[in-house]
């Protein structure tokens, strides 16, 4: 048995602890918010936030997070609403197929939670490993810079 | 499809212990490679020894004129590390290159260490720090570390648990030559040092070598015959990633660059 939180609830797991996270995410818990890509740690789809710090799930094994908080794309929104992030990528036409905007959003939120203004160049280095072949990532950007809260 | 065992030790003894007693048995820290061998069947391992949280693994310090990395210390630790940013600075701009933020998240130089690519982006600076390598019952010079192409002097149950740099002033300049900046593994990486003289390279041979003919002529101030040397130091290939010729002629250009700048 695993233990862990997800998106703020407890989570209690009978699997394997060499599973990847990224499969019991989607298959034991049934969150499909977290989407394989590449399945090799090159592509990003699969990014959810460990303790804060963003990695792809299909490389964790799923015992390494016994203890931790995990976040994934549907721990974003609150009450039903959805966050400033997602709202923007919405609002910037940032998503097109939607198979990387989970990963992108993770990505972001670990960006900001971190750099609360960030330059554009900062958005690229944290979105480097999210790979999008629709919107050619400009909207993404704009997205993102679009939620910097700003020092005045 | 079965899955290995998962084992997860609280201490290197217990960790010893299990992997003295579990026939091929694997030692997991970020993941970054054997995650993905797992997945794809290139390894199929009876048990997964887990070390990412081994507390005798983590940590930065600098005891004695040295800095020491935990061998399960991810990239990200380095890149933010006040000690690093102050002893070694070079270590943090190399981690930088190293995949894209999840893997820097994940990725340890333990795990680089034991993997043994003749790409990992940090070994030639290890090479040109002369650092040592910590393990559960001996310190191994990195000069000695690599046997052949992704072999080491590693024992089957021998655990990697810190790398330590002597600090003697000594100023490293780095560079990666790869596709693109994020997620790339390197064509060239070069690990350069004038005083002592050192010349470290990967991905140009099967292991990260040092270019002993190069740093003989770096010793003696001649700059233009480190550079005429080098190519000969080297034993690069044609692959997916880059040809032998383009490699050569990058090592060598590269090298000029960091010895003239």
């Amino acid at each position: 048995m695993i233990t862990f939180t997800v998106n703020g609830n407890a989570v209690t797991v009978d699997a394997s602890g060499a599973r990847r996270l990224l499969d019991v995410l989607r298959e034991d818990l049934g969150m499909t918010g977290t989407k394989e890509g590449c399945g090799e740690g090159e592509c990003g789809a699969c990014s959810v936030l460990i303790d804060s710090a963003v990695v792809n799930a299909c490389l964790v094994a799923v015992g390494q997070v016994e203890g931790a908080e995990v976040l994934t794309v549907e721990g974003l929104e609150r009450d039903g609403e959805l966050a400033p992030l997602q709202r923007a990528f919405i609002d910037h036409g940032a998503a097109q197929c939607g198979i990387c905007t989970p990963g992108m959003l993770l990505a972001a939120h670990a960006l900001l939670a971190r750099t609360p203004n960030p330059t554009a160049h900062d958005v690229r280095i944290a979105i480097a490993g999210n790979l999008c072949r629709c919107t050619g990532y400009t909207k993404i950007i704009e997205a993102i810079l679009a939620c910097r809260i700003r020092a005045t | 499809m079965p899955y290995p065992r998962y084992l997860k030790p609280s201490s290197i003894g217990e960790a010893r212990a299990l992997l003295a007693q579990t026939p091929n048995c694997h030692v997991l820290a970020g993941g970054t490679d054997l995650m993905v061998q797992l997945h794809t069947g290139q390894v199929r391992p009876n048990a997964l020894l887990d070390v990412w949280g081994l507390e005798e693994l983590k940590g930065i310090t600098g005891p004695d004129g040295t800095l020491e990395i935990g061998a399960a210390e991810p990239y990200s630790a380095i890149i933010h590390s006040p000690l690093v940013a102050r002893d070694l600075p070079v270590l943090a701009d190399a981690a930088r290159t190293i995949g894209t933020t999840q893997i820097q998240n994940r990725g340890t130089i333990g795990g680089n260490l034991a993997t043994a690519s003749p790409a990992g982006d940090t070994i030639p600076i290890l090479l040109a720090a002369d650092a040592i390598v910590i393990t559960d019952r001996r310190a191994i010079p990195i000069g000695g570390f690599y046997t052949g192409y992704r072999t080491t002097v590693l024992q089957s149950d021998e655990l990697i648990v810190r790398i330590r740099f002597p600090l003697d002033g000594r100023r490293i300049a780095f560079r990666k030559i790869g596709t693109r900046q994020a997620q790339a593994i390197s064509k060239v990486v070069l690990a350069v040092c004038r005083e002592p003289a050192r010349i470290a390279i990967g991905s140009v041979a099967e292991i990260p070598l040092r270019a002993t003919t190069a740093e003989g002529a770096l010793a003696q101030g001649d700059v233009a015959g480190a550079v005429e040397a080098v190519a000969g130091d080297i034993r690069p290939i044609d692959d997916v990633r880059s040809t032998a010729a383009y490699r050569r002629a990058v090592t060598r250009n590269v090298l000029r660059r960091l010895l003239t700048d």
